[in-house]
């Protein structure tokens, strides 16, 4: 499909995103018979851990791995379940009434479905550091995609930093791509060791572990890794030139650098699900707003689920047996049971062995508070250059949440939409004013989600009485 | 500061601020700019400072360009075509551009 015309008026499903919980949830319904529509405004599916698996140029199947191909299957079972896929379509509204919005080819236009699946994954946290702003300073997963779906490997002298189980990926990709790492600035706090083992058990029995020990011990041996880095800053003037940091309480120091890849974990990237009115909480352990969710993955609002990491970090293994589950619920709504279904049991063993191991991982690569509460000049805001003095001093002259704060600062109100800033500013707030950032909330997000031309607003087809509204008769 | 890895596609020529780039087929147009050695690829209509691609998922809009005369368009998520048009982005938009 690539015009928005060739979309229908209704469907059984529409799933919003085609990661790995977006392509089981649509292969589960469309294989019961429902019609299913996927939407992703990325060129190829996948979503992001899978992404251009079905196009990458690195098929050398070493370098990204075998966690990557795995996807190749999964997109196989979806493309052979005769769900409709539309490439490059942005949703940029959904409603209760499960009304979608979307951008496709050029065009715009609303559809119904009766059963909605958000699968819209995850994004980078935020890493708000002096000069995280400058060219040459990337996310790792930004870089990681570069590799995916077009065979680029970063040059020159590459310095990566922060933790969490990307970085570590991406380093050993990277290395397998025949790239070269300058040094590895690990910023993960010596305590979360202590703390972690405390959820040891059921993380020495997942899957996680072999894997993660083999890779992590093969970027060692071939890296200067330096520890317990507490400060970080990207230094240069018009591109990143060197990399500032500190090691534990020990001086300065200074790193020439051609490129720094940031990367502390990953948080649910909730802009549609919020904006469509579900309800989230604020999660202290994962640092981050997850939406409130029966165990099919259901929100309070009738019909929507939400699955994947969009419903809180997990994993992709994870996240493909979440979307099985809200999936599986679709069919049974819609259908009873006399659908073509999947084994729920099989899913939710996966899922508890995955689950029951995250506990470790989110205490052990925690983010650091200092790498998530910036201060002074840090850029908070990249998109309206807003910097984490100006929201403290706004804090204290009366400014009490992030919707205030757009008023004073238009923080949070540029292209992106708050996705680069809203955690930090949420942390921001709540640490200057001592509470918690539950009290304090997220920005209260509206459709569009994504920018929409007004054109393409106004191509969309009219009825008599939208026509009536607002001509004078 | 990027190299090409992995089996080489079809070429896609495009042209970048009217300069003449070749991008492999399956690139983004941010893929294309970073490839071709672009450092920055907009400056912000805020303090006119450079900035480059961040997330290439389309969450950040660093990469925003003018493609075939639309402005701010994400360049991570459009992938090149030939012929393509791309313009980068300085500081403030102005009507009719």
């Amino acid at each position: 499909m690539s015009a928005v015309t060739s979309l229908d008026d209704h469907y059984d499903v529409a799933v919003i995103g085609a990661g790995p919980a977006g392509l089981a949830a649509a292969t589960v319904t469309a294989t019961a018979g429902l019609s299913t529509v996927v939407l992703d405004d990325n060129p190829a599916p996948g979503g992001q851990v899978w992404r251009a698996v079905t196009t990458t140029p690195v098929q050398d199947r070493r370098v990204l791995g075998d966690d990557y191909w795995k996807g190749q299957e999964i997109v196989q079972a979806f493309q052979a379940s005769g769900a409709k896929h539309a490439l490059g379509a942005a949703v940029w509204s959904l409603s209760r009434e499960r009304e979608i919005g979307v951008s496709f080819g050029g065009g715009a236009r609303m559809l119904e479905a009766r059963r909605v699946v958000i699968a819209s994954g995850a994004l980078e946290r935020p890493f708000p550091i002096p000069g995280w702003t400058l060219p040459g300073v990337m996310s790792v997963g930004g870089a990681q995609t570069l590799l995916k779906a077009s065979g680029l490997v970063p040059g020159g002298r590459v310095v990566l930093a922060g933790a969490g189980p990307l970085l570590w990926l991406f380093a050993h990709q990277m290395l397998q791509a025949g790239g070269q790492i300058h040094a590895i600035l690990d910023t993960s706090d010596r305590a979360g060791w202590r703390a972690a083992l405390k959820h040891a058990m059921p993380f020495v029995t997942s899957p996680y572990l072999v894997k993660g020990l083999k890779l992590m011990a093969g970027v060692r041996r071939r890296v200067r890794l330096l520890t317990g880095v507490t400060s970080l800053a990207a230094g240069g003037r018009n591109k990143v030139e060197a990399v500032i940091f500190r090691q534990g309480s020990e001086g300065g120091q200074r790193m020439a650098a051609d490129m720094l890849l940031l990367h502390q974990g990953v948080v649910p990237n909730v802009n549609l699900a919020m904006a469509a009115g579900v309800e989230h909480h604020w999660d202290a352990q994962q640092l981050c707003f997850v939406p409130v969710l029966d165990t099919f993955g259901g929100t309070g609002i009738e019909g929507v689920a939400i699955a994947g990491d969009g419903a809180g970090i997990a994993g992709a293994e994870a996240a493909v047996e979440r979307g099985r589950l809200a999936g599986i619920a679709a069919v049974r709504a819609l259908k009873g049971d006399t659908g073509k279904l999947p084994d729920e049991t099989a899913s939710r063993k996966v899922l508890a062995k995955y689950d029951g191991a995250r506990a470790f991982l989110d205490t052990l690569y925690r983010p650091s508070r200092g790498f998530r509460i910036p201060a002074g000049d840090t850029i908070v805001c990249r998109c309206e250059e807003v910097t984490a003095q100006q929201v403290i001093d706004n804090v204290r002259i009366g400014c009490t949440g992030p919707n205030q704060l757009k008023s004073f600062l238009r923080c949070g109100m540029g292209p992106c939409q708050g996705r680069m800033c809203g955690l930090t500013v949420t942390e921001l707030i709540a640490e200057t004013r001592g509470v918690t950032p539950a009290e304090i909330g997220y920005y209260r997000l509206r459709p569009p989600v994504k920018p929409i031309a007004l054109a393409e607003l106004a191509s969309m087809p009219k009825t008599e009485s939208d026509v009536t509204a607002v001509v004078r008769i | 500061m990027f190299q090409r890895v992995g089996k080489s596609e079809a070429s896609v020529i495009i042209s970048v601020d009217g300069t003449r780039v070749t991008a492999r087929a399956g690139d983004t147009v941010a893929a294309a700019l970073l490839a071709a050695g672009l450092t920055s690829t907009r400056t912000t209509p805020i303090s006119g400072t450079p900035r480059a691609p961040y997330c290439m998922m389309g969450v950040c809009f660093e990469c925003l360009v003018t493609i075939d005369d639309v402005g701010n368009r994400q360049g991570c998520l459009i992938p090149v075509s030939e012929g393509m048009r791309v313009d980068t982005q300085k500081g403030k938009r102005e009507a009719g551009r």
